[in-house]
């Protein structure tokens, strides 16, 4: 399956990253390392492995994809303590991954500035070719860059099925612009139905959910 | 009664519904405090009174204030729920009532004060009211809890529990006696009220599937209006709500009739209450939501549509009816099908007999453990040996293991995770002593807005167009809508429009055959006495004399076209039907368990190559189609198929992440979600199932998923009767091959169509779903159901 952006032909991984092989390139959206220490320092002590949880299935991507540039589309990291609690196999096994590619932060509102001691470089929005990543989709209509990718939405979508419905995390994308479903552990979804999704696609939108093996599409209006 | 007090015994006084027995429970209370009072004594808190319902505390402290008044007697009685405001609250602390009417969770509140010690010092009697619907709940689980602290604050507390007649007593003695110690509770019988007379609606044009009673509409209109006031049980939500509007539909002569279940709004429910107590109501359309509750006296008839599935719970609701003096009680049965004419003989036997049934109360939860704990560390400092001390004193907990509840303390104190990370959000703080003390006063607030082991489905509020809010619903019902569908709701046919933020909004719509007929909440588990006795009465041709002709006929068609389920052993009938292949098969185990038998079965006839398509379940049987016919029963339906595959299977299901999400808001992992929250902008929902999956994947033995796995186990049952079905079945499976459906299989092959079809994983369903897009763009309609037209002739 691959989708068409701009004309670049780009392939959604059902662990919610994507490929684009011509670029040997590996985007990612939304990791929100250390969510849950951010909630145990609000009093809910929820279990402390959503970081874990996120590397593996990253390290998982990498291994799928012969990638030799990795693009992080902004809130890669929950708050901007997230850095400090990092746990130091984390921090390792992160690393290790950033060593040897051209590994981009692309920054968002949860992570204005990205940790100083990790490699990689941080940036609020990079352009290659016909795609432009960034963390948050542009508003203004006039504005809007074609081949747009971002993330910091966290699409989910319902879809009904014989059995039952069933919801999961998405790709949408009009052709022009697209947004990237979340990756992190502890990342909840938005409905596509939201209205604050919507508006960015007054033409409409289809739809790839992430099953639990493969990805699915449908029209947008399948959503609920 | 006064004899027990006399010598400081606790006592279970179990009686039937009604006949005063709360009133006997407070007698000696009020002698002691009259004679304090007389001899110049100030007793402060004197004696407690806790329900299961706040209603019932608001009614019986009316009914004790009445009486007191008029006899001049200074004795100071009040309630305290969570409806009572905070001036009150806070005056009740500081100059407590002699006598507190309150709930289980004002009593947790109240015992994680840091006066508690002194505020409960001079209590002498506790009375447990309804215990019998408390016990072996998460509820009663942190009710004994407390009264195991109580005893520690208080030693000379006498315990009093009030009961409706139970299938287990001593289980219902150890759970509300000190050290959990059934020995120490003296029994007392109320007198037997007269007993009800049950019979099955006559008269009845039975159909051969649907659980409703629809088709008895009429006749139920009838004794309503031959009655002076009806109370009309049903099972389910969606039933209450589709029967309320068929009465109406009947109503001419506009007989005042209601409606009254869980999901309508409070107010509602209220006004419907008091409308019953002050006699201006003929008849009530009710769920479970009025199983309990105050006593009224003009209810002279109770109708139970639909099968009872159990006979200590429609001992239960024959009693909400005929309660002054000894007029019996009567209750008419009205059967939805031919099967439940069956259960409904069976239940009417078992009434007769007394023969109550229920599961005996499962040991404690250990979410409302670490609950409780963090409560009490909110109280005051405590070690843990003497706490483990006073935890096992409770009945639930009298087999806790020391490990389990270090493990529990660990969770309480930081999370309990072996990732040592969280040292400095820690909630509880270890001091030189050995003692625990709670982190600070963020922790005590916290804590207080989490008191309470009722969690409900996430629900959303359900708002009119233009008009009021009408009530919640649940979320999942929801999802499954698309704007323009019409559902019932609160006693109207509603259309979804859409939502707004996180309310459901929707117009009044016009017919009467909703789109989506049902939203499941609330059914009944059916109890394996009232199954096995079915199937006793299935197999006997002399029992079949009470029955109903139709009945009767069915079943005699049975056994010339088939055979009958033997009272053991297992019937297995497989037929060809439209190009499917069915199998049906007769193992009285209850839907639950079936349901589970469908998903193992159907995995098996996958790996066997038979191709299943789907399967449906009901109470009594389970139907099961494929491409293939099976053949081989002994190794389908083998018992193995419980082991790893279950195990499996178990885990990722949603009643698994359900269990986990309810330990999980008991034992405050995360929070609940506060009225006024959903607007704060936080749009993005954050499920519990991500935190479910992350914590098995790296602590698959952590204490949560202990509690959830215990929970799910006592929740499930069904699956231990599945167990023992398929034990028992061994070398005794019956395999007829027809060449048609049977007559005793109709029933369940109507069900398919009306039941969600169950089987395939995510990426079948989903892949299934993009072709029938597919097919519809190109013109072809999706496939059509399998539906109706049995030809049995």
């Amino acid at each position: 399956m691959s989708i068409i952006l701009n004309g670049a032909h780009l392939v959604p991984d059902r662990a919610g990253a994507m490929f684009w092989p011509e670029r040997k390139t590996l985007v990612v959206a939304d990791l929100h390392f250390e969510k849950g220490s951010a909630f145990a320092g609000r009093g809910q002590l929820l279990p402390p492995y959503d970081t874990n949880t996120t590397l593996r299935t990253l390290e998982g991507c990498l291994k799928r994809y012969d990638a030799e540039r990795v693009i992080c589309l902004g809130d890669s990291f929950d708050d901007t303590g997230a850095g400090e609690r990092l746990s130091p196999e984390n921090r390792k096994r992160l690393q290790s991954m950033i060593k040897g590619r051209d590994w981009i932060w692309i920054t968002g509102n949860h992570d204005p500035d990205i940790p100083t001691d990790l490699a990689g470089n941080p940036m609020p929005q990079l352009t290659d070719g016909a795609l432009t990543f960034r963390h948050e989709a542009e508003a203004d209509r006039s504005r809007i860059p074609s081949g747009e990718i971002s993330g910091h939405f966290h699409p989910k979508a319902r879809i009904k099925t014989k059995a039952r419905s069933i919801s999961s995390r998405c790709f949408i994308s009009d052709g022009k612009r697209m947004i990237m479903p979340s990756f992190g552990a502890y990342t909840g979804g938005l409905a596509v139905s939201d209205p604050a999704i919507q508006t960015l696609f007054p033409a409409g939108f289809k739809i790839w959910l992430l099953g639990r093996d493969r990805v699915h599409a449908f029209p947008g209006a399948a959503a609920a | 009664m006064l004899s027990a007090a006399g010598d400081g015994t606790h006592c279970l006084l179990i009686a039937p519904t009604g006949g005063g027995k709360t009133l006997s429970g407070f007698l000696p209370s009020m002698t002691d405090l009259f004679h304090r009072l007389e001899s110049g004594e100030q007793p402060g808190l004197h004696t407690l009174y806790i329900s299961p319902l706040k209603a019932l505390a608001v009614d019986i402290h009316r009914n004790l204030e009445l009486p007191l008044a008029e006899m001049g007697i200074p004795i100071r009685t009040e309630t305290r729920t969570g409806d009572t405001p905070a001036s009150k609250r806070a005056r009740q602390r500081e100059n407590p009532p002699h006598i507190l009417l309150t709930t289980p969770e004002s009593l947790a509140l109240l015992v994680s004060y840091d006066d508690a010690r002194t505020y409960f010092a001079g209590l002498k009697t506790v009375v447990v009211d309804e215990a019998h619907a408390l016990a072996g709940t998460k509820r009663g689980d942190q009710l004994a809890l407390c009264l195991a602290r109580l005893a520690e604050l208080a030693p000379q507390m006498r315990r009093v529990g009030l009961s409706a007649t139970v299938p287990h007593e001593s289980d219902l003695c150890a759970w509300i006696a000190p050290d959990g110690d059934a020995e120490k509770i003296r029994i007392v019988r109320g007198e037997d009220g007269a007993r009800a007379k049950v019979t099955i609606m006559d008269n009845l044009d039975l159909p051969w599937s649907g659980h409703y009673g629809l088709h008895a509409v009429d006749l139920v209109h009838e004794e309503i209006r031959k009655s002076g006031v009806t109370i009309i049980f049903v099972n389910t939500r969606a039933q209450s709500e589709v029967l309320f509007q068929e009465l109406w539909h009947r109503n001419e002569d506009h007989l005042p009739i209601a409606l009254h279940h869980g999901s309508l709004a409070a107010e509602q429910r209220r006004k419907v209450e008091a409308a019953m107590s002050q006699g201006r109501l003929r008849a009530v359309v009710a769920t479970a939501s009025l199983d309990l509750g105050i006593d009224w006296a003009a209810v002279d008839l109770v109708i139970q549509m639909g099968a009872p599935k159990g006979v200590s719970r429609l001992l239960q609701r024959i009693g909400r009816a005929g309660h002054q003096y000894n007029t019996p009680s009567r209750a008419i049965l009205v059967p939805g099908n031919r099967f439940e004419v069956l259960e409904c003989q069976a239940a009417i036997e078992g009434v007769d007999r007394m023969r109550l049934d229920g599961d005996p109360p499962r040991p404690g939860g250990l979410d409302v453990l670490a609950q409780h704990i963090l409560g009490l560390a909110c109280s005051e400092p405590f070690h843990p040996d003497a706490l483990f001390e006073e935890v096992t004193g409770a009945g639930p907990y009298r087999d806790l293991s020391r490990k389990d509840f270090d493990d529990v303390l660990r969770y309480v104190e930081d999370g309990g995770y072996s990732l040592k990370v969280y040292d400095r959000f820690r909630r509880l703080f270890r001091k030189k002593s050995g003692e625990y003390e709670v982190a600070g006063p963020r922790i005590v607030r916290r804590h207080r807005m989490n008191i309470g082991t009722i969690v409900e489905e996430p629900m959303l509020k359900v708002r009119l167009r233009r008009g009021p809010a009408l009530g919640e619903i649940e979320e999942y019902f929801v999802n499954g809508l698309e704007p323009g569908d019409t559902f019932m709701f609160a006693g109207r046919m509603l259309r979804f429009d859409g939502m707004r933020e996180t309310t459901v909004m929707a117009s009044e719509a016009k017919g009467d055959a909703p789109k989506i007929p049902a939203y499941m909440g609330g059914r009944l588990p059916f109890t394996t006495y009232l199954s096995e006795r079915v199937r006793e009465l299935l197999s006997d041709p002399k029992e079949w004399q009470n029955l109903p002709d139709q009945v009767r006929e069915w079943l005699d068609l049975q056994q010339w076209r088939s055979v009958l389920p033997g009272p053991d052993g297992m019937l297995i009938e497989t037929f060809p039907r439209r190009n499917k292949e069915y199998l049906v098969a007769y193992c009285f185990a209850g839907r639950n368990a079936h349901q589970t038998l469908g998903m193992l079965l159907t995995r098996r006839m996958e790996r066997a190559g038979l191709g299943p398509l789907g399967f449906v379940a009901s109470d009594y049987v389970i139907a099961v189609w494929s491409i293939k016919p099976a053949t081989d029963m002994a190794m389908l339906f083998d018992e193995d198929m419980l082991g790893d595959d279950l195990e499996a299977w178990m885990e990722e299901s949603s009643l698994m992440k359900r269990t986990f999400r309810n330990a999980a808001i008991i034992a405050g992992l995360i929070e609940r979600r506060m009225p006024g929250q959903e607007k704060s902008g936080r749009r993005v929902t954050f499920s519990t199932d991500l935190i479910y999956d992350v914590l098995r994947e790296h602590e698959p033995d952590h204490i949560l998923l202990r509690a959830t796995r215990q929970d799910a186990a006592s929740g499930m049952t069904d699956i231990a009767r599945l167990a023992e079905t398929l034990a028992h079945a061994k070398g005794r499976i019956k395999h007829r091959r027809l060449n048609r459906v049977s007559p005793l299989a109709v029933p369940i092959l109507l069900e398919i169509g009306k039941e969600s079809v169950y089987g395939s994983g995510i990426d079948d369903l989903l892949a299934e779903a993009a072709d029938d897009l597919i097919e519809e763009a190109m013109g072809n309609g999706p496939n059509s159901a399998i539906h109706g037209e049995l030809p049995l002739s």
